[in-house]
């Protein structure tokens, strides 16, 4: 079997549970893609010794009534895994080493997967190119010189390469779906409060969230469904029953209601995106669902006010890296106050810096109330707007992002350009909604392009459900030519 | 009966200056575990043997509530006749120390669990009210150690995490001695509710205390200092008896006062200023995000309220109708928990008035002169009822059970064993009483006929040749009535 690396993971857990394939023969060919992926850089720290090792004892005596049995999985490296190396792309972490592990990853190990790898991005989860890692760019395998978004960016060419069967990402305004939408992949990022945020490095806590990246939607299913849980130990885990969502995937949507939101047409978007938008409409049109014109009419402020709440909270959640317990500490320095200023000068890059720099600024005596707790007022008209579009539709397609995979340093010393790329993303974050990212075309270039579904809070299903039968009649075919092995 | 004391005023050379004083309170919450993490609170373990993932602020980790110690806040602000907010928000106060790893105290800014409430102060020239502003919950920092080492500083997180109350009051205290009355009379309610210990020694109770002055009968108030982190009684009342005079000086000299943080060195005994308002940390302060808002339920509410103990002020009236003590005995004997079950411990079963004298007399002078508390005492409630029963009965008198009462405080031995071993019991019988007196009367004829023909004084020599036959141990009220009865 030469592709199994191009297997879905559905297939993949299918045939190990068939006993048609052994896990060390799955891990045994991603490793060897591992290897080969140089040029992409898409690996801060490799596992595959252990991978292996893992895969030859579950070979031994396989334990089939798992989710992911013997399926290895490389995770981006904002999870905190035990024993192994976890940096958030930040020299600050470069060689901090959790003893404990995350929730979400301990949910996949317990599932039957294992380690294999931690997969690079952009420092503290700040970026949309993968360009502000401490380690260095990831390239998108679509093509050389393009960034693969970020800041799941490693998660998402890994994927996309076929170095990992699935992978898990996070997103606190995009971070999954816009790099899923660059690479031609699926990404879903769930309700705020279904996976849990313990152990993992955090960005700004009222917005992040850990979700599945994937080839396919059933994969996406499968992945969700191994890493949600109620979680006593993250206050903002809403305590609810496990679903079976792989089990209950279908793509009968007959009757489901779709919005359409009119303020998702920006003037910039490139006509290749509102012809993917229509065709979507088209095509779920065919799948028997009914199309809704709505109005999300506080859409225009959400960049701003996410760019004021994310950074506010960023500014106070990365104060405890200051060089006195793990981490980085800088030698120079004479006193506290010098030792703490060296230690977050040399620790942090520039894209962090400016980020805790902004957050201070709105937390401040004097703006607070102008920017923070308007932002926080806005905000939950921006929740309002898609409560009351819900009330008239089950789900609400948009494009995921405004354009595609652009080249590296093009939009790095360019913020704002930078930030836009978050605009139909970011909303649903401030909401605290459950969006899927499926990979629905190409552009000139043949780079891919996504459309992004909305659903209703804890409605994953009918999300999934919608994205299921969308995907089937798109029929996405992503032909890399594999130029990083060259 | 209670004098109206005189007000206290700070003399300057140009009249009289008021104080005004609030506190803020800084009171341990009784708990076995910290506010937002399973590590243990005991008091005393090694450095950094109680301290978790999250105390430490590792990468991911999260702050969790622990219920009781809200619960915990709840009984006290009830205690405090304060108002319980039903919803109360957690907050971030963010600021750089070796000792706070989070980079961020977690505290209650806006919205704190409890609102208004009042202390009543029993002051010798009667009771006065005095207001809380609120009452909220905040972690502690750890510690910093900057005196082992010459070079490098040292960090003790056992303490980070560790679940505070801040009580704060409105300006209402007026001087060293209230101030002294305020502490204990809040330390006392807590340890009633069994919230925090009020172990000073130990920092489960520490303050910050605002002091400014104005000129007699001036409404407003002056430009207040705080001094920070007090830590005993005795150096709050230090604190505010040097910073009052600092301040009436400067004014008098036509000088104003800064709006400043200052902190009391102990050892020279003067306030020195921290930082001016101007360079006053922004704490940039807003909700923490890994914490929803805090929702209290109505019923949990009641229910503490149901369970709440017999507080000071109620037991005092209680004590006062039913064991008829006077306020100021009362107060005394409810000031602390320990000592009102003490009391009633004793009274339970013995005298009131005995029991009131001997616990407020001898056993609070051993406690003095020991330096220690009643629950240390070996003079134990049992104890003391039995040695006050053995007078009441007759079978000591009040001038023997002194001597058996040093020997318990000492030993810890029974009041009966002693009193037997030593032969101590009156003598009580009358047959045998008045053979003594018999005999003395037959050998002392001539003194006889003298006091019958009215020499009354000699009826004092008749007594004590009884006492010395009986060892001195006559029933003195026994030897009395016979004595009277024979030489009729």
């Amino acid at each position: 079997m030469t592709d199994i690396c191009k297997k879905s993971l559905t297939e993949l857990v299918r045939l190990i549970k068939k006993k048609e394939i052994k896990s060390e023969e799955i891990t045994q060919s991603f490793i060897k893609n591992i290897n080969n992926d140089k040029k992409l850089n898409t690996f801060i720290t490799n596992c595959s010794e252990e991978a292996l090792n893992k895969a030859k004892n579950f070979d031994k005596s396989p334990k089939l009534d798992t989710l992911l049995p013997g399926v290895p999985i490389a995770v981006k490296d904002l999870f905190c895994t035990e024993g192994v190396k976890t940096t958030a792309g930040s020299k600050m972490l470069e060689n901090f080493v959790p003893n404990y592990e995350s929730t979400i990853t301990n949910n996949l190990w317990n599932e039957g997967a294992f380690l294999l790898g931690k997969l690079n991005c952009d420092e503290y989860a700040m970026g949309s190119s993968n360009e502000t890692s401490y380690f260095g760019n990831v390239t998108n395998p679509i093509a050389e010189n393009t960034v693969p978004g970020g800041s799941s960016g490693g998660s998402a060419s890994a994927l996309a390469a076929d170095l990992t069967p699935a992978t898990i990402g996070t997103d606190t305004g995009g971070s999954i779906r816009q790099p899923a939408s660059f690479t031609g992949t699926v990404g879903l990022k769930p309700t705020y409060g279904l996976c849990s945020r313990w152990g993992i490095v955090a960005f700004a806590s009222s917005l992040d969230q850990a979700g599945p990246m994937t080839k396919t939607v059933e994969d996406c299913s499968l992945m969700l469904e191994a890493m949600a849980s109620f979680d006593k130990k993250d206050s903002t885990s809403i305590n609810k029953k496990k679903e079976n969502y792989s089990k209950n995937l279908t793509d009968n949507i007959k009757g489901l209601k779709i919005g359409i939101p009119k303020e998702y047409r920006v003037d910039s978007m490139p006509n290749e995106i509102d012809k993917l938008w229509e065709n979507g409409k088209n095509l779920l049109k065919d799948s028997g669902a009914e199309i809704v014109d709505i109005s999300l009419p506080n859409t225009k402020y959400a960049l701003p006010t996410y760019y004021i709440v994310a950074p506010a909270e960023a500014s106070s959640n990365l104060a405890r890296y200051d060089g006195v317990k793990y981490g980085f500490r800088s030698t120079k320095g004479n006193n506290l106050i010098e030792m703490y200023e060296n230690t977050r000068s040399e620790g942090f890059g520039d894209e962090v810096k400016r980020r805790i720099l902004i957050g201070t600024y709105v937390l401040s005596s004097g703006y607070y109330d102008a920017y923070y707790i308007k932002a926080q007022k806005v905000r939950q008209l921006i929740k309002n707007d898609f409560d009351q579009s819900f009330k008239k539709v089950d789900a609400i397609l948009t494009p995921s992002t405004p354009n595609s995979a652009f080249k590296i340093g093009e939009k790095k010393d360019d913020p704002i350009s930078m930030y836009l790329n978050d605009i139909f993303t970011v909303p649903v974050n401030l909401a605290g909604l459950p969006a899927i990212s499926i990979p629905a075309g190409t552009d000139n270039n043949n780079y891919p392009l996504g459309l992004q579904l909305i659903g209703k809070p804890l409605h994953e299903q009918k999300l999934l459900n919608i994205a299921y039968a969308t995907e089937k009649k798109i029929n996405f075919k992503q032909h890399l030519n594999r130029w990083w092995e060259k | 009966m209670i004098k109206p004391t005189e007000k206290y005023f700070i003399e300057g050379e140009k009249g009289k200056w008021e104080v005004v004083i609030g506190l803020e309170v800084h009171a341990q919450v009784t708990s076995n575990s910290k506010l937002f993490s399973g590590s243990s609170t005991k008091f005393g373990a090694e450095p950094n043997t109680q301290v978790s993932l999250v105390d430490s602020a590792f990468p991911g980790m999260l702050p969790v509530i622990n219920q009781f110690c809200i619960e915990q806040a709840v009984k006290t602000g009830l205690g405090l006749k304060g108002k319980i907010n039903s919803y109360s928000v957690f907050d971030r106060k963010n600021y750089f120390y070796a000792d706070l790893p989070q980079g961020y105290q977690i505290s209650q800014y806006k919205n704190p669990i409890v609102g208004e409430g009042e202390i009543t102060l029993d002051l010798p020239g009667g009771s006065k009210k005095v207001g809380i502003e609120r009452l909220h919950l905040e972690q502690d920092a750890g510690k910093s150690i900057h005196d082992l080492d010459p070079s490098s500083s040292y960090i003790d997180l056992n303490r980070s995490g560790i679940a505070l109350m801040e009580i704060v009051s409105k300006p209402d205290l007026r001087s060293p001695e209230e101030v002294n009355v305020y502490v204990k009379k809040l330390r006392s309610i807590m340890r009633y509710l069994g919230t925090c210990d009020g172990n000073m020694q130990e920092g489960s109770l520490r303050a910050d205390v605002n002091v400014s002055v104005r000129k007699e009968g001036d409404a407003n108030l002056g430009t207040r200092c705080e001094i920070k982190n007090v830590n005993s009684i005795k150096f709050m009342q230090m604190a505010i008896i040097y910073e009052a005079q600092r301040q009436v000086e400067l004014l008098e000299s036509g000088k104003k006062i800064k709006q400043e943080t200052r902190l009391f060195d102990t050892k020279k005994n003067e306030t020195r200023s921290m930082r001016s308002k101007e360079d006053a940390h922004d704490y940039r302060y807003f909700p923490d995000p890994d914490l929803l808002p805090l929702n209290l339920d109505k019923n949990l509410i009641e229910k503490i309220k149901k369970n709440l103990p017999e507080l000071p002020d109620q037991k005092k009236e209680r004590f006062i109708s039913e064991y008829s003590l006077t306020s100021y005995e009362a107060t005394i004997l409810v000031s602390e928990k320990e000592i009102s079950d003490y009391f009633e411990e004793v009274v339970k079963n013995s005298d009131k008035k005995l029991a009131k004298n001997w616990i407020m007399g001898d056993l609070f002078a051993s406690l003095n002169e020991k330096n220690i508390s009643i629950t240390e005492s070996l003079v134990t409630s049992s104890k003391m009822g039995q040695l006050i029963d053995f007078i009441s009965s007759g079978v000591i008198s009040g001038r023997t059970a002194k001597e058996v009462f040093e020997i318990i405080k000492e030993t810890g031995e029974e009041p009966k064993k002693i009193i037997e071993k030593k032969g101590l019991q009156q003598k009580s019988d009358p047959k045998e009483l008045e053979a003594i007196i018999d005999k003395i009367i037959l050998d002392n004829k001539d003194k006889v006929s003298q006091y019958k023909s009215g020499k009354d004084k000699l009826f004092g020599f008749f007594v004590g040749q009884v006492m010395k036959a009986s060892g001195g141990k006559g029933n003195p009220q026994l030897v009395n009535e016979i004595l009277k009865q024979k030489l009729k």
